[in-house]
C-alpha cells in the first residue's frame, strides 16, 4: 500500500453496562504493531462481556491478529467472555487451527538457580575445555610434523606445485609491501640515532646503529609481523571458507590428507618464503640506512659500505636470519590450526582469522626476546 | 483488487550478460492468490528471472510491475518499500549462520519498524509456528538445524513481515520426499489461509502437481505461461520431455 492510502490505526473503546466494545479502526499490520500492542494494553474489560467490532477494519495481517488474540486470551483469563461482533477476520481462525495443531506453549521449566552448583560448572567446564584445548593444539602440530617428515619421502607427497605456490603468494606477492615498510622504518631509526649520536660527535656509530639493529633485529621482526598480518590470516581464512563448504571432508573422501595438501605446503612455503624475505628487508634497511645517512650526515656511499664491514660480525646476519625460518613454522602452523577449528558460522571464521594473526605476531615477537636470551646466554 | 488484475507484471525483459542472451522479450502475469511455478533447464535464467522480480537486478529492457508499479524505473528508497510486500526464500535457507533462528526471523522486523524485545519475541514465536517450528528451534544456529528446519526457517524469515508475495527459490530441494511433501502443505495451507501470492522456481515435479495453479516455462530465452493441465500438451519438445519423460511418468504414477 502506499504510504499516502494508508489509514491511521485506531482503537475506539465504550463501555457500557458490563460489556467492553473494542473498535478496531484503520490499518492494523505489522508496520503499527508498537502502537498496537500500547492500545490493547491500555484497554481492560471491567465487566464479564467483551465485544470485538472489526466492521470499520482497514486492513489486518497476521502479526496484528497475533497480538489481539493475546490480549484477548488474557481477558478470557481473567473471565471475561469475548465474542466478535459480525464476522470473524479468518487470520484468528488460523491462529486457532495453528495452536491446535502445535498445541498451547508452555514456559520451559528454568532450572532452579544454585550459585554453588554453577561455580563448579564454570570452573569444570574451563578445565576441561582447557584441556581439550591443549590436547587439539599438540594433536594438530604433532600431525603436521609427521606429515612433514612423509612429506619428504617421496616427490608426489611434497606436493611441489602447492609449495612453489604459497611461496609465490606469501613470497613474491609480499616483496612491495616488505620492501617499502624495511625501507621507511630504517630511515627513522637511522635518523633518531643520527639526531641523539650528534651531541657526542659520535654520528659515525649511525652505520652500526643500523646494521646492527636491522641485521639482527628489524629485518626479521618486521618481515615476520608483515607476513604475519598477510599470510597468516590468508592461511586461516582460505582453509576455515573451505571447511564451511564441506571442501576439507571432500578431500578426505577423496583419499588426500587435508594436512598433507593444505597445511604442509603451506608451512614449507612460508620457510622457504620468510628467510627470502628477510634477506630483502635486510638489504632495504641497509639502503635506507645509507640514503640517511649520505643525506643528513655526509657520509657517502663508499664510506657507508666500509663502516658497514667494520660493524659487521661473523655472526651478526646469521642471528637475524636464522630466526626467520622459526618464526615462518609458528606463523604457518598458526593461520592453518585456526582455520582448521573453524566450523558452522560466518562469525566463527572472522574470529578465527582474527586469532590467528593477533596469536602469530604475539608468538613471533615471544619467540624473538626467547632468541634473545639464547643469543645472550651463548654470546653469539 | 479483482482477480483478474496482475499483482506482478512482466514485460519484454531482456537480460544479457556480454554476449549471452538469457531472456530476449519475457512475459509473465502473475494474478494475484495464485500459486505460479517457474520451471525451466539449468541455465535457462530462471534465477536471473527471479532477481530480476525482486528488484535485485535490472534488466537491459522491459519491465517489471509488482501491484501496478514498475520496480525497474523506481528509485532504491521506492524499491525499500516494495521490498517490504514481498517475502524470498533461497535455495540453500541463506539463514544468516551467526544469528540464532529467533534472531534471522527478527532481522527484516528489527529493520523496518521500532518494536520492543518483548514484542519482537511475541511475533517471533508466530512466525516459528506458523511454520511448524517449535519455539525451542528458535534458540539454535543455523548449523544445528536439519535440511527441513533450515528450509523452514526461511520461510519464517521471509514471513516476517506478513507480506502480500513469496518468493520461493527451489523449496524443497535437497528434502526427503516425505519432508518435501509436508514442506507443499504447509506452503499450501499457508496460501489459502493468508491468501498469499505465490511464485515459486522449481525442478520437483510432486510440488508442481501438488501446489501450482498454473506453470510458466522458461524455453528459448521466452516464456510459455498455462494451467497444468494444457501445458502438458504444449508440443515443444523440451515441455513434452519434461513433463513426459521418465521421472515425470514417476511423479505422476
Amino acid at each position: 500500500m502506499a504510504a499516502g492510502l494508508a489509514h491511521r490505526m485506531k482503537l475506539a473503546t465504550e463501555q457500557s453496562g458490563g460489556v467492553l466494545t473494542l473498535r478496531l479502526q484503520g490499518d492494523w499490520t505489522i508496520a503499527q504493531a508498537a502502537e498496537i500492542e500500547r492500545e490493547l494494553q491500555s484497554a481492560t474489560p471491567s465487566g464479564g462481556q467483551v465485544r470485538i467490532d472489526c466492521s470499520e477494519l482497514k486492513s489486518l495481517d497476521l502479526a496484528a491478529a497475533w497480538l489481539i488474540r493475546r490480549h484477548l486470551q488474557a481477558f478470557e483469563e481473567q473471565g471475561a467472555k469475548v465474542e466478535f461482533q459480525g464476522q470473524r477476520p479468518s487470520h484468528f481462525k488460523f491462529i486457532e487451527e495453528m495452536k491446535e495443531e502445535s498445541g498451547e506453549e508452555k514456559p520451559a521449566a528454568t532450572p532452579a538457580n544454585e550459585p554453588l552448583r554453577s561455580a563448579m560448572i564454570s570452573v569444570g567446564k574451563f578445565w576441561v575445555e582447557q584441556n581439550e584445548r591443549l590436547r587439539s593444539a599438540l594433536e594438530f602440530y604433532g600431525r603436521v610434523m609427521l606429515h612433514t617428515l612423509t612429506a619428504f619421502s617421496s616427490i608426489k607427497r611434497l606436493r611441489l606445485a602447492s609449495v612453489a605456490r604459497q611461496v609465490y603468494e606469501t613470497g613474491v606477492q609480499a616483496i612491495p609491501i616488505v620492501a617499502l615498510i624495511a625501507f621507511l622504518i630504517t630511515l627513522v631509526i637511522a635518523y633518531i640515532g643520527a639526531q641523539q649520536l650528534e651531541d657526542f660527535g659520535a654520528e659515525i656509530y649511525t652505520v652500526d646503529l643500523v646494521t646492527v639493529g636491522v641485521l639482527r633485529e628489524m629485518g626479521v621482526l618486521l618481515t615476520a609481523i608483515i607476513v604475519a598480518g598477510r599470510s597468516g590470516s590468508a592461511f586461516a581464512a582460505e582453509i576455515g571458507v573451505m571447511k564451511l563448504n564441506d571442501e576439507v571432508d571432500a578431500l578426505k573422501s577423496i583419499g588426500m590428507n587435508p594436512y598433507e595438501v593444505l597445511v604442509v605446503p603451506r608451512v614449507l612455503g612460508l620457510v622457504i618464503a620468510l628467510p627470502l624475505l628477510t634477506i630483502l628487508a635486510d638489504a632495504m634497511g641497509l639502503a635506507g640506512g645509507a640514503l640517511l645517512c649520505s643525506l643528513l650526515l655526509d657520509i657517502s656511499y663508499p664510506q657507508f659500505i666500509a663502516r658497514v664491514q667494520d660493524a659487521l660480525a661473523p655472526t651478526t646476519f646469521w642471528a637475524g636470519f636464522i630466526k626467520a625460518p622459526a618464526f615462518a613454522v609458528l606463523i604457518a602452523m598458526t593461520g592453518t590450526y585456526r582455520g582448521m577449528q573453524v566450523r558452522d558460522s560466518s562469525r566463527e571464521l572472522g574470529r578465527l582469522t582474527t586469532v590467528a594473526v593477533v596469536q602469530s605476531i604475539f608468538l613471533v615477537i615471544f619467540a624473538n626476546a626467547i632468541f634473545a636470551i639464547i643469543y645472550l646466554q651463548i654470546k653469539f | 483488487m479483482s482477480d483478474n488484475t496482475p499483482i506482478i507484471s512482466i514485460r519484454g525483459v531482456v537480460n544479457r550478460f556480454g554476449s549471452q542472451v538469457i531472456h530476449d522479450g519475457v512475459d509473465l502475469d502473475v494474478r494475484a492468490g495464485e500459486v505460479m511455478g517457474i520451471v525451466g533447464g539449468s541455465g535457462s535464467g530462471k534465477s536471473v528471472l527471479l532477481r530480476t522480480m525482486l528488484g535485485l537486478q535490472r534488466p537491459k529492457s522491459g519491465t517489471v510491475s509488482m501491484e501496478g508499479r514498475d520496480i525497474t524505473a523506481m528509485s532504491e528508497k521506492d524499491l525499500m518499500h516494495v521490498k517490504q510486500r514481498y517475502g524470498v526464500t533461497f535455495q540453500h535457507g541463506a539463514l544468516f549462520t551467526a544469528l540464532t533462528v529467533a534472531e534471522n526471523v527478527q532481522l527484516p522486523m528489527r529493520e523496518h519498524f521500532h518494536l520492543e524485545d518483548a514484542l519482537l519475541k511475541t511475533l517471533t514465536e508466530l512466525r516459528l509456528r506458523m511454520v511448524g517450528l517449535p519455539v525451542e528451534a528458535g534458540e539454535k544456529l543455523p548449523s544445528q538445524l536439519s535440511g527441513g528446519m533450515i528450509k523452514r526457517a526461511g520461510l519464517a524469515r521471509a514471513l516476517a513481515l506478513d507480506p502480500k508475495i513469496l518468493f520461493l527459490d527451489e523449496p524443497t530441494s535437497g528434502l526427503d520426499p516425505i519432508s518435501a511433501a509436508a514442506f507443499d502443505k504447509l506452503v499450501l495451507y499457508l496460501q489459502k489461509s493468508l491468501k498469499l501470492t505465490i511464485v515459486m522456481i522449481t525442478h520437483d515435479l510432486d510440488t508442481i502437481m501438488a501446489t501450482c495453479d498454473r506453470v510458466a516455462v522458461l524455453v528459448d530465452k521466452k516464456m510459455v505461461v498455462d494451467t497444468l493441465e494444457k501445458i502438458v500438451q504444449n508440443p515443444h519438445p523440451w515441455i513434452q520431455e519434461y513433463f513426459h519423460g521418465p521421472r515425470a511418468r514417476a511423479a505422476q504414477a
